[in-house]
């Protein structure tokens, strides 16, 4: 299974912002690698949400691991079935571990969206 | 300000291109309203024309359409009808529909002919609302006062275009040079003449007065602040006709733009 994180800047802890976070963590649970990589769309004047989970739909990941998502982000993983967990603290590989292990709930919320504020 | 200028021409046409938020019609409540629906293009794609190249996804520079299962789909509220997604498919897959985004209200107040955009809430953008707002308030004779929404982004640029000279109304405060510079360019960058008025000025920001010296802005007014102007207008009344003081005040400005 493929599990994608939005990343803070110190490419540790998990971004409180899905669409405008700086790196994205990708963690393959079945050969236990992980990679980092730029989001494309964190400086995007608008649609960074939808954009974002494009780039998750686009990196074939199963699950999202995120503090809080937008409304039509969601919308997107969901017509791609990716399921969306809520984050518990900061650390990103402790995140990892919890969904592993099965501690982690999805994510009931879906805010409408910030556009353009941030 | 604008409906306060407007109230003094007693007869022209005042075109509310705040569309996100029309609050003229508040003071001067016009009769006998006629509504017209104001549309944008929105893409539909043909998925038996669409071979999944996403070039349309990719060009979106407002992130409105993605891309899931093979094919791409739009999400309505963020799309601008820009058009591009329909030029840059080589395959002819995608067809524009019509989508109401708002509505253009005209009715009279005395003599003003009171013209209002309404974009409906939660649009991205409400050019097309102010576009037709403009050209019906302007099909009218005589002078036109246009309400211009804040900033200096695409709705100014649209409400600017179709005016002659600007009247930029500034705050003394740092906060309201930096907006009024941004205007200024804006304006400038239109080919309009500008000038100011400075607005709840109890003591007055040198910098503005510096800048409207340097660039040859002449400032038609200087307006303390007034509880008793911010309670009528609280209120939903006009300041034009209040007293003499407010009255000579707005004809005076008139005066000085239009000779």
């Amino acid at each position: 299974m493929k599990v994608i994180l939005p990343l803070d800047e110190n490419k540790i802890d998990v971004c409180v912002s899905f669409g405008r976070c700086q790196y994205f963590m990708i963690h393959d649970t079945d050969s236990g690698s992980t990679e980092i990589k730029g989001n494309p769309v964190a400086d995007a004047q608008g649609g960074a949400g939808i954009k974002s989970a494009q780039f998750i739909v686009d990196s074939k990941a199963d699950a999202l691991i995120t503090v809080r998502c937008g409304e039509n982000a969601a919308k997107v993983l969901n017509m791609a079935g990716i399921k969306i967990f809520k984050s518990e603290g900061i650390g990103a590989e402790h995140n990892i571990a919890l969904l592993k292990s099965g501690k982690l709930s999805p994510l009931a919320q879906f805010h409408a969206g910030f556009h353009g504020k941030r | 300000m604008s409906v306060n200028l407007a109230a003094a021409t007693k007869s022209a046409s005042y075109i509310d291109c705040d569309v996100e938020e029309p609050n003229g019609r508040i003071f001067l409540q016009p009769k006998g309203c006629e509504e017209t629906p104001v549309f944008t293009a929105l893409p539909e794609f043909d998925e038996s024309k669409c071979i999944g190249c996403r070039k349309c996804v990719e060009f979106c520079r407002f992130n409105a359409l993605m891309f899931i299962g093979n094919k791409p789909a739009v999400f309505s509220e963020v799309c601008h009808a820009c058009g591009g997604c329909t030029l840059v498919c080589s395959e002819g897959a995608v067809a524009e529909t019509k989508k109401q985004i708002g509505t253009v209200e005209q009715g009279r107040c005395g003599n003003i002919n009171v013209v209002t955009g309404i974009l409906n809430i939660g649009e991205a953008s409400g050019v097309a609302v102010i576009r037709k707002a403009l050209d019906i308030g302007l099909q009218a004779n005589g002078d036109a006062i246009i309400d211009c929404p804040p900033g200096s982004g695409c709705s100014v640029i649209e409400s600017v275009s179709a005016s002659d000279c600007c009247i930029i109304v500034a705050e003394p405060t740092a906060f309201g040079l930096h907006n009024f510079k941004m205007a200024y360019r804006l304006a400038k960058l239109l080919d309009k003449s500008c000038y100011a008025i400075i607005n709840k000025e109890d003591v007055p920001y040198p910098p503005l007065d510096n800048f409207c010296a340097e660039n040859g802005v002449k400032i038609l007014a200087r307006i303390p602040f007034d509880p008793e102007a911010a309670l009528l207008l609280a209120n939903g009344k006009l300041l034009y006709g209040s007293n003499a003081h407010y009255t000579n005040l707005f004809r005076n400005i008139l005066c000085e733009v239009k000779p």
